[in-house]
């Protein structure tokens, strides 16, 4: 249905209000997808090119999926592709990828996260799970080897040339092939343990965009800045992570085992928390649902992490958090004006 | 500005329109437009029925002379603007509803001659409080804040309703507009008085007035007029959209909260604005009704914008042109940016008792609208505890049920929540549109 009507006077006649905010959906998407930059660019420097190649095809075929959908559903193309969302989706998707994987996981992750995650539930704003979660999951059971294993032990012979060329060098001008060492979060024995300021730093094994808290930082504070991302839902959601994991008995014992700073830094817990769990789509609608929505979050990533088979938790974390966004919307409803209990 | 910001009072919600526009006319001390040539004076210019026509085609008036008379409990006489001739009694396009409403076209004699019994001036501290009530009616004064309700009526609480303090709404959220903010630097003696006739009118001993801190001026010259009065209570409230609706500013200066469909009386108070004030000074103090207006126009759609003192009914296109339009104007309001009305004819548009400003764009945007991305901003600035977001959504669907059950009808179309959505939702639209589907269907059972 249109607002907006033209008679022959050719006067603009439209419903009220007749002056609008400068915030827009392609502002706020674009200004996600410079903010993930900084990320982006740690993760190329500490794991070569080839991650650069991964986010680039994740982004692309992210981009062309969802063109090629929206023509086919005969929604307009050109307008939907340039707000940037299914930029996000693409680099984001790649962003939670091990960094050696092989061409086609990034494509296949991006084209089901367009097609299945975000367009059968009907596009842009209706879909239930963050599309780049979502498909990743979906590869971690599609692709188990090369999701779980095969970043710290390379099998894939096209792959495994590319890594021969990418070969970072550590500090004392030794060159080590980074992307061979399982997840710092990985409690197996002969698992490495690493300092904080590896953990700030990211030069240490993990997903391309989740390594270097510094540059995620960077890119989180601005969105907060800008107002995109509310700052209570990190907040919340590391908050739990660190308070839970000082308390609760861990099953494995390795050193960091209720090192909360670990915790924080090791995994993917603050780029989820700064640019997954505060999904405008995905998440709660009102400041109290973002609340429960966070720390729920929280909760989940440090049971997984500390009692089930994976190593890591915020993928599954976030995208149960994500089923139960109805349901927390449907509780959290903000209250009729007047009807709110009188303070005396 | 030399305040602590924390002294601030406000409400929660709202929005912060950058660019207000007000610095465009604020400094332009009010002139009065020619007199014009044919007046088209509505009989429905305020809320509820509209007045009888108490003239007919041939007849001579005289300005003040009352030509419409009010009919039921909510409704408002209605006065010749100027003197001259009744030339029709015809059906007419309302600029605010939009359809055609009786309308009483006087075409002017020059002659500008008061009705007897007009303007002459009284002794106000001598009139009872029933006398004042019987003037305001008398003079057909409407809350000239832009709801029209007639004051008179406002001015009658139900018995069982206690009044401890009169509001005077100098806050003037809308953008652009700075009609009131005139009024108050310029005639605050008059305000004043006004305001203190409205309190012996409803045997209120407290009062309360609300200014924006962009009016600061306005706020330091009332306090300081008021300074021996301890009964007037004056305070700045912060700037920001619909700092100025009933709701909002009882909240801010009493803290008191009550359902948007509530009237303010429900919590004791009765909000009246700056202009229905000044006019009701001059129904009492010189039998004035109400034939005449501030109207702020303004936009960069014209050269000179200026605040006009305009008989009601003068068409529009006069103002236009004394404030120098300029060509390929593309949007044309009734009103303040947030809720006015965009003209479709603007030949036919002529001022009635509610137009405060006339806002004239040059370059109006359209807005492509996108779908919901479930950001929540609606639900933060809207002030009234609703879900703007569901309730578009609702009414895309056609729920209608559902967005009842959702208090779509405790909307007030502040317009809030369709400033602030990135997606450019229409929002509002939406749900006046639920609104008006639920009125039809009220109506056939």
């Amino acid at each position: 249905m249109s607002d907006q009507a033209q008679n022959n006077n050719s006067l603009i006649v439209s419903a009220s209000p007749h002056i609008r905010d400068i915030e827009s959906i392609p502002r706020i998407m674009w200004t996600v997808v410079f903010a993930l930059i900084p990320a982006g660019i740690a993760g190329v420097f500490t794991f070569g090119y080839y991650a650069l190649y991964v986010i680039l095809l994740s982004s692309i075929t992210a981009v062309t999926t969802e063109a090629f959908i929206l023509s086919f559903r005969k929604m307009p193309v050109m307008k939907t592709i340039k707000d940037g969302s299914a930029l996000v989706t693409g680099i984001l998707l790649a962003y939670t990828l091990p960094p050696s994987v092989p061409w086609y996981v990034p494509v296949v992750g991006s084209f089901f996260a367009i097609s299945i995650v975000k367009h059968t539930f009907g596009g842009l704003g209706n879909n239930i799970w963050n599309p780049a979660l979502a498909a990743r999951a979906f590869l971690q059971i599609a692709y188990p080897a090369i999701i779980n294993s095969d970043w710290r032990i390379l099998k894939h012979p096209g792959v495994n040339k590319v890594v021969q060329n990418i070969v970072s060098v550590d500090s004392e001008g030794k060159l080590v092939d980074a992307i061979t060492k399982a997840t710092p979060l990985a409690k197996e024995a002969g698992a490495e343990t690493y300092r904080l300021m590896q953990l700030l730093m990211g030069n240490i094994p993990g997903c391309i965009g989740e390594t270097s808290t510094i540059a995620l930082l960077l890119g989180g504070m601005y969105l907060i800045y800008r107002r995109y991302v509310n700052w209570f839902v990190p907040l919340c959601y590391i908050g739990s992570v660190f308070l839970l994991v000082l308390v609760l008995p861990p099953r494995v014992a390795v050193p960091w085992a209720n090192n909360p700073t670990y915790h924080v830094f090791a995994g993917g817990l603050v780029l989820g928390a700064f640019f997954m769990a505060t999904d405008m789509v995905t998440a709660p609608l009102t400041r109290k649902g973002l609340i429960i929505f966070a720390l729920g979050c929280g909760v989940l990533t440090v049971l997984i992490r500390f009692y089930s088979g994976y190593p890591e938790g915020v993928c599954y974390s976030i995208l149960l958090m994500n089923s139960a966004t109805p349901l927390i919307d449907r509780y959290t409803k903000p209250k009729l004006y007047g009807t709110r209990k009188k303070k005396d | 500005m030399n305040f602590d910001k924390s002294i601030l009072k406000t409400f929660t919600g709202g929005v912060h329109p950058d660019e207000d526009g007000k610095s465009l006319t604020r400094d332009q001390k009010d002139i009065s437009a020619l007199l014009p040539r044919t007046v088209y004076i509505f009989m429905s210019q305020h809320i509820g029925a509209p007045a009888k026509p108490l003239v007919n085609k041939g007849d001579v008036v005289k300005k003040g002379q009352m030509i419409g008379e009010s009919q039921g409990f909510v409704s408002a006489h209605v006065h010749a603007s100027v003197s001259g001739k009744v030339v029709d009694v015809t059906p007419w396009p309302h600029p605010v509803t939009g359809t055609k409403s009786t309308a009483v076209i006087i075409e002017s004699d020059g002659s500008d001659a008061w009705f007897e019994g007009c303007n002459v001036e009284d002794d106000i501290d001598a009139v009872p409080p029933e006398e004042i009530k019987r003037r305001i009616q008398l003079a057909g004064i409407v809350g000239l804040g832009g709801a029209t309700f007639p004051t008179h009526i406002k001015l009658t609480p139900p018995k069982d309703k206690v009044i401890d303090t009169v509001v005077m709404n100098g806050a003037e959220c809308e953008p652009f507009l700075t009609c009131d903010y005139r009024m108050m630097l310029d005639k605050p003696q008059e305000i004043i008085q006004g305001l203190k006739l409205v309190m012996k009118c409803i045997g209120c001993k407290n009062a309360h007035i609300g200014v924006e801190a962009n009016k600061e001026d306005a706020y330091t010259l009332f306090r300081n007029m008021l300074s021996n009065e301890p009964q007037i209570k004056i305070d700045l409230m912060e700037v920001k959209y619909p700092q100025g609706a009933e709701h909002q500013i009882i909240k801010a200066l009493l803290n008191r909260e009550f359902k948007p469909t509530q009237l303010p009386l429900e919590v004791g108070a009765i909000v009246v604005n700056v202009g229905t004030v000044l006019a009701v000074y001059e129904a009492v103090k010189y039998k004035r009704p109400l034939i005449q207006r501030i109207v702020t126009i303004t936009g960069n759609g014209v050269e000179k914008p200026q605040n006009f003192m305009v008989r009601l009914g003068t068409p529009i296109k006069q103002l236009l042109e004394e404030a120098k339009v300029v060509p390929n104007v593309n949007k044309i309001i009734f009103g303040g940016p947030m809720m006015g009305i965009a003209q479709v004819n603007i030949d036919a548009a002529v001022t009635v008792k509610g137009t405060g400003g006339v806002l004239v764009l040059k370059d109006a945007q359209r807005w492509e609208s996108h779908a919901c991305i479930r950001c929540g901003r609606c639900i933060d600035s809207c002030p009234y505890g609703l879900n703007p977001s569901e309730l578009s959504i609702m009414s895309e669907a056609k729920e209608f049920d559902m967005a009842l059950n959702n208090d779509v009808m405790e909307c007030k179309e502040c317009g809030c929540c369709s400033y602030i959505c990135p997606a450019k939702r229409p929002i509002v639209h939406l749900i006046k549109f639920t609104k008006g589907e639920l009125a039809k269907r009220k109506a056939k059972v």
